[in-house]
């Protein structure tokens, strides 16, 4: 037996046997040709085929992944017409003699270059592209049968890495898992095998993909591992947690794009919980009906220096954008406690989930705060935005919020920039806020309940503590009482009221919940669906 | 000749899709459809070359129509410019 490490792409399960796919090229030889006309004519007609088989891919694509991810394909057309490309390759045929296959890999090269070149990280992605198209036409033109990615059984798909144009052209019902040599968590498979919950190594560390086709592989996602030749007892493990996945599974495929609506016609909003640019997408998968809380401590996380305006910016947009009109609640920087960083130079403290932490910081370093208030007033154009804000005491703490807000609005009018306030709600994590939660619901558009802060709160239990793990009863009768009380105080102001925090995905409280007055819950991506079981099931009365 | 100028807002200029998008409307007339940039011009019937240009947010761009339907060439670019740059 072998194992390899990879990053995981998408998590889950697979068995079964390797389908190694070649995608390193074999040099393309130069012969000289007699016939220019005939060699023309091979020409066109390869490019006619492959025009031909774009559109199907681009067909294929659009019902597996939809039309805006499918849209590469209508891009690679659009390039396969170019005429610059076209005329490079006519002119190598006619004037140098070339067969037409070392015709098109010149011409793919010089033009790959070309954009590799530019002085644009964007552009520089697109020669990708142009080697992509060539292949295609090299392919067709040597009349190569594309039996590389027919299956005949369910298999494992390992490669170097894989094009877009391969990865759309499997049964993916055949797929079990894909394993890349190269590729990030951003490559086009990766994204796919997001899109199609199918289990993605990337960057795995193979030696080689020689002697491996046929032989029987386990995929690991949760570990990142790839065995080959497994022992039995790994197999046996595998083989329980794919009985759970293929549960799941059938429930994902019962309730996809139905109403989360209970027996008696209450309709719940079962939202997502991201903590990046990246997670939208298994939100999206997974049939989310918004973004319940978007953490947007990972653009401070995991570098030396303040994320930028403009940083801030293009990532709020670029999920608005994917969530086209569907809601999206941003929660603003919660740093401190547990979360540090370094550049912020916070003191280290006794107690740091009392301490300095969250609205506190933000209110204190108003710079730091009006910095991502200005991205979010400025992202708000682009979707359906709200913001939240963590760890609210006190109704003098809204007051001051609101009014750093209107004046970053007031900056960005007098600059002339495009923005809308957002709908403006607050986490109901302190136990102070429960108790004030009437005087709050006056001054916000909706209240999200974060359980994980209130629960160690309310109870006087630390969470990183171990020892207290057996006291921490997360359906404690004060945690309960404390969200019925909240929800009491939300419906008088009529304003909406959501959990955010684990329980909300504890079906055993679905019931519950919803008849208490919950409106919304966010949950991560995998329990949206299960979820939505459960409210179907449930009654509102 | 028509001619028609416009400032891009869209944030990441004139990529792939957009340029491929020009192209395939400039096809649609037999006028002659030039893209300007700075001191460079192509025909907008030429995704790659448009997209080489590297044009971003606040360039400044002309298209030129020369020929028979030059009118209705100029107004559908523009349409089209305007709706998704």
């Amino acid at each position: 037996m072998n194992t390899y490490h990879g990053k995981t792409a998408y998590s889950g399960c697979a068995i079964g046997p390797i389908h190694v796919v070649e995608t390193e090229d074999r040099p393309i030889c130069l012969h000289p040709i007699t016939n220019v006309r005939e060699e023309i004519t091979r020409l066109d007609d390869a490019v006619k085929m492959s025009q031909d088989q774009l559109q199907v891919l681009y067909d294929k694509a659009v019902g597996e992944i939809g039309e805006e991810d499918a849209e590469i394909f209508h891009m690679h057309q659009m390039l396969l017409e170019d005429e610059d490309y076209l005329d490079a390759i006519h002119l190598s045929i006619t004037d140098n003699q070339w067969n037409a296959e070392y015709a098109v890999a010149q011409a793919g090269k010089d033009f790959a270059k070309m954009f590799a070149d530019m002085d644009d990280e964007y552009m520089n992605a697109r020669s990708s592209d142009i080697l992509d198209i060539t292949h295609r036409l090299i392919h067709t033109l040597l009349g190569k049968k594309k039996n590389s990615t027919a299956l005949e059984i369910p298999s494992i798909i390992v490669a170097h890495d894989l094009t877009p144009s391969i990865t759309m052209e499997f049964d993916k019902t055949k797929v079990l898992a894909f394993v890349m040599k190269k590729g990030s968590l951003q490559s086009h498979t990766a994204i796919l095998a997001r899109m199609m919950s199918i289990p993605c190594l990337v960057a795995t560390h193979l030696d080689s993909l020689h002697n491996l086709n046929g032989k029987i592989a386990l995929v690991d996602g949760a570990k990142g591992l790839f065995s080959v030749e497994p022992t039995q007892s790994m197999v046996d493990e595998a083989n329980k947690q794919l009985a759970l996945q293929k549960a799941q599974k059938e429930i994902e495929l019962q309730f996809k794009g139905k109403e989360s609506k209970t027996v008696d016609g209450k309709k719940i909003s079962i939202f997502g919980n991201i903590g990046s640019v990246l997670d939208v997408e298994s939100v999206i998968a997974h049939d989310g009906e918004g973004i319940g809380l978007f953490r947007s401590e990972f653009l401070y996380l995991g570098r030396t220096s303040y994320p930028t305006e403009e940083e801030q910016f293009d990532a709020y947009k670029k999920v608005l954008v994917k969530m086209k009109d569907k809601p999206v609640v941003v929660r603003t920087l919660d740093i401190g406690a547990d979360k540090k960083v370094d550049y912020f130079n916070l003191e280290s403290e006794d107690n740091p989930a009392m301490g300095y932490r969250a609205i506190r910081i933000c209110l204190d370093r108003p710079e730091i705060f009006k910095t991502q208030l200005r991205a979010l007033l400025r992202a708000a154009v682009y979707g359906n935005l709200s913001i939240m804000y963590p760890m609210i005491i006190s109704v003098q703490e809204v007051r001051k919020i609101h009014s750093i807000v209107e004046e970053v609005a007031k900056e960005l009018k007098g600059a002339g920039i495009l923005y809308r306030i957002p709908k403006q709600g607050i986490m109901i994590e302190t136990p102070a806020a429960v108790i004030i939660s009437d005087l709050l619901a006056k001054e916000v558009d909706f209240f999200s309940i974060g359980t994980n802060d209130l629960t160690q709160y309310l109870l006087a239990i630390d969470r990183q503590n171990a020892k207290l793990d057996a006291l921490c009863d997360t359906h404690h009768e004060a945690v309960l009482r404390s969200i019925e009380l909240v929800c009491r105080n939300a419906e008088k102001e009529n304003i909406w009221v959501g959990i955010c925090g684990e329980l909300g995905a504890d079906t055993s409280l679905t019931q519950r919940f919803i008849r208490m007055g919950i409106q919304e819950l966010s949950v991560a991506p995998p329990f949206i669906l299960p979820l939505r079981k459960k409210v179907c099931e449930s009654t509102a009365w | 000749m028509k001619e028609y100028t416009y400032v891009i807002q869209d944030e990441i200029g004139i990529h792939a899709r957009p340029a491929g998008m020009i192209a395939s409307t400039a096809k649609k007339f037999t006028s002659e459809i030039m893209l300007k940039f700075q001191d460079k011009e192509v025909k907008a019937t030429k995704i790659m070359a448009v997209m080489k240009l590297g044009i971003k947010c606040n360039d400044t761009i002309t298209i030129t129509c020369k020929g028979d339907d030059e009118c209705e060439a100029c107004e559908a670019l523009s349409h089209l410019i305007e709706k998704i740059l």
